[in-house]
């Protein structure tokens, strides 16, 4: 081995980890483009919730089907992971196999690896049917044409062609060993390589090395490629879900927050000493008033930013939402992979021009979500109770909606009918507050 | 059915000095919607048979906010709101039970952050308490060995977590309780919620309640039990749509009790 090898490996190394660390960088910044809330209370409940929800993948198996298929491809995933740290020392440095010390445990982890390969890849083949031979409703669904659909794909056939290398890279490996070429101690147990690697027999040794170096560096490779590839793919998921259901409200989710801003001015209203010309105390004569509600999304909390970026677009919200299971437009999905592109499309606006937003004549509402999606909500909590990670379109909704009754008056006439009978008489239908008891004499 | 309702204010207790041992929300449809009005009464001929000591606000009563709320106008949930718990302090409310999941999901979660606090429980809870107190009792009889199917209001369930109160009521009627496909987490929206109410839909190929009231319908049960005025309107309207409103009922949880007692 000469120092090359090492030299170039340490460069794609730190490329790889360096741009991503950009991307996280940009990501974090557009996430805290969000207003603020606080969700710092309950850690423990909380904590609770990541390790149930996200680590224990609890709301997955709802769906038994895909539930323990995406537990597959998931703990295949994080074990065979612990390979990718064997892998960077061995570039770095030039060894092999340098927890090879570890006897039979290193046997057993390699062994594991493999066997957990091959149920990725059965795993990962059962999604493909899924989504382009079975066609499964939500993922044929419109919401997804395009890059979305593509997308989805390419996470599928990276993972194909990620543990296809890992088992060739140990097949060879393995064939090395056996034929004693040097460098290649006996080590690891190959319970699939080793059914595998008889084809290799008759192949020079030297060819075969080249083999296993090539599904080496490929490995390695294509696992810096798909690191960056997360930042522009449905696919932070594998990341977010964690920071997400840590952040996740932990109200009943039928407590709709009530508005501060709001609250505020119901009090001087209500109040008959309150003198309703007074300049506030202490107020900054230059402040912009808050927005009542979300019409783009810096008026949305850094939390509903988070779950846009942490959506992975399975649609088990939208293939239960009632809106939707009956035709209507409203689809939970595409509320949140328009917030994320439209948060996309304004950090590229910020960077573009040195740091600042400069105004596009665009927003989340009318440019991306349609008054009418929002409008067919019936705010049932089934997409909330759905999201395998936590997401809440349905406040992203509740707060466009109050953009539009409250900042712009949209509201459809038929509920502008059922405000007015609310503030005349108290009930949402034209009766007189007088007639509330006459119930208890009628017959 | 001819034994007069005792419905008392909370006017009427305290003019005798006295405090009841809880307020019954009759709620918007519960006080004018002509089919909820008789949910209301069942409930309280329940609570006259248990002997509880009960009020309500009557023609003091104004809507929770909850449809505003939901269809965004915060402003107008916070005038009522704040009204209301200006009113339920005054009288030093400490319990409220309420028919309607919207309205004991607006009191009991939204209204503490504006300052009304309130043990709050939607009546199928509280029916189920005055059972294991022994307060009430149900004669099964009625509906022994039908088949009831429960439709989970979305405001009581995923909202609140509450989905076994009404369905041990239902069980306790030795009744055969059957479950529609989507049920419990999963139970699908009648489509009345968000302040859809009021509102026609947006365009599409179907209504939600058809959707659900078929759903219920393949459940070959003759009795749907709902347990929200909104939901019962909604699923009735959907038997109708099917022609069915002549084998097949739609009843409130507190009816179905009633019925079995012949109040």
């Amino acid at each position: 081995m000469n120092y090359l090898d090492n030299i170039f490996f340490a460069v794609i190394l730190a490329l790889g980890v360096g741009f991503f660390a950009m991307n996280v960088k940009k990501l974090i910044r557009n996430i805290k483009l969000g207003r603020d809330i606080d969700r710092s209370d309950n850690p423990g409940e909380r904590w609770t919730n990541m390790a149930m929800i996200a680590l224990g993948q609890k709301k997955m198996v709802k769906r038994p089907v895909s539930g323990i298929l995406h537990i597959l491809v998931y703990v295949g995933f994080v074990i065979i992971n612990i390979e990718v740290l064997e892998i960077v020392i061995d570039g770095l440095f030039g060894t092999h196999r340098i927890f090879s010390f570890l006897g039979g445990f290193y046997s057993f982890l390699i062994g594991s690896f493999e066997i957990l390969a091959v149920l990725v890849l059965f795993a990962v083949i059962a999604f493909l049917i899924r989504r382009n031979i079975i066609k499964i409703k939500r993922f044929i669904h419109s919401d997804l044409k395009g890059w979305p659909k593509s997308d989805a794909n390419y996470i599928l056939y990276f993972e194909v062609v990620l543990m296809t290398l890992f088992l060739l890279m140990n097949a060879t490996d393995f064939q090395l060993q056996y034929r004693n070429f040097p460098h290649y101690i006996q080590a690891g147990a190959f319970p699939v390589s080793a059914v595998v690697s008889p084809i290799f027999d008759g192949m020079a040794d030297n060819s075969v090395w080249v083999i296993e170096r090539t599904c080496w560096w490929l490995h390695i490779a294509g696992i810096l490629v798909f690191l960056n590839y997360l930042y522009f793919s449905k696919h932070l998921h594998i990341l977010l879900a964690f920071p997400n259901t840590y952040y996740a409200d932990l109200n009943a989710k039928g407590k709709f927050n009530n508005l501060d801003s709001v609250t505020a001015e119901v009090k001087l209203m209500m109040d008959p000493n309150a003198d309703p010309f007074a300049a506030p105390a202490n107020a900054d004569p230059n402040a912009v008033p808050e927005k009542f509600g979300a019409q783009d999304v810096q008026d949305l909390n850094w939390v509903q930013l988070l779950n846009a970026y942490t959506c992975t677009e399975c649609g088990r919200c939208t293939s239960s939402c009632p809106a939707n299971i009956t035709g209507k437009k409203l689809s939970p999905r595409k509320i949140m992979m328009d917030t994320r592109d439209r948060l996309e499309e304004v950090g590229k606006n910020i960077d573009a021009n040195k740091g600042t937003f400069v105004p596009d004549n665009k927003t989340l509402l009318n440019d991306y979500i349609t008054p009418e999606e929002l409008w067919a909500c019936t705010t049932c909590n089934a997409c909330v109770e759905e999201c395998p990670v936590n997401i809440s379109p349905l406040s992203i909704i509740m707060d466009m909606r109050r953009f539009l009754v409250m900042e712009q008056s949209a509201a459809p006439q038929s509920l502008n009918a059922m405000m007015s009978n609310v503030e005349n008489n108290a009930a949402p239908w034209p009766y007189n507050q007088q007639d509330r008891l006459n119930w208890k004499n009628e017959n | 059915m001819s034994e007069e309702l005792k419905v008392p204010t909370m006017a009427d207790f305290m003019a005798q000095g006295k405090s009841p041992e809880v307020l019954f929300w009759v709620g918007c449809s519960g006080s004018f919607d002509d089919r909820a009005k008789k949910i209301t009464k069942a409930f309280v001929r329940l609570l006259n048979r248990a002997g509880v000591e009960f009020a309500v606000l009557g023609t003091e009563e104004s809507c929770t906010g909850d449809p505003a709320k939901r269809a965004g106008n915060e402003f107008l949930f916070q005038m009522q709101a704040m009204m209301n718990i200006e009113l339920l302090n005054a009288y030093e409310v400490k319990k409220i039970v309420t028919a309607c999941p919207h309205c004991f999901n607006t009191i009991k979660n939204e209204y503490p952050g504006l300052g009304g606090s309130y043990e709050v429980v939607h009546h199928t809870q509280f029916l189920k308490s005055l059972l294991d107190d022994g307060r009430l009792t149900i004669e099964g009889g009625t509906f022994k060995g039908k088949k009831i199917v429960f439709h989970d209001p979305c405001y009581l369930g995923r909202a609140n977590n509450i989905y076994e109160a009404p369905r041990e009521l239902i069980q306790k009627l030795d009744a055969e309780l059957v479950e529609m496909k989507r049920s419990r987490t999963n139970g699908l929206c009648c489509g009345a919620g968000g302040a859809q109410m009021f509102k026609d839909a947006e365009p599409g190929d179907k209504e939600i309640n058809i959707e659900r009231s078929e759903e219920a319908l393949d459940t070959g049960s003759k009795i749907i039990a709902a347990a929200c005025p909104f939901c019962n309107t909604m699923l009735t309207d959907g038997v109708k749509n099917k022609e069915k409103e002549a084998e097949v009922k739609v009843l409130d949880v507190a009816e179905l009790i009633a019925n079995a007692h012949d109040l």
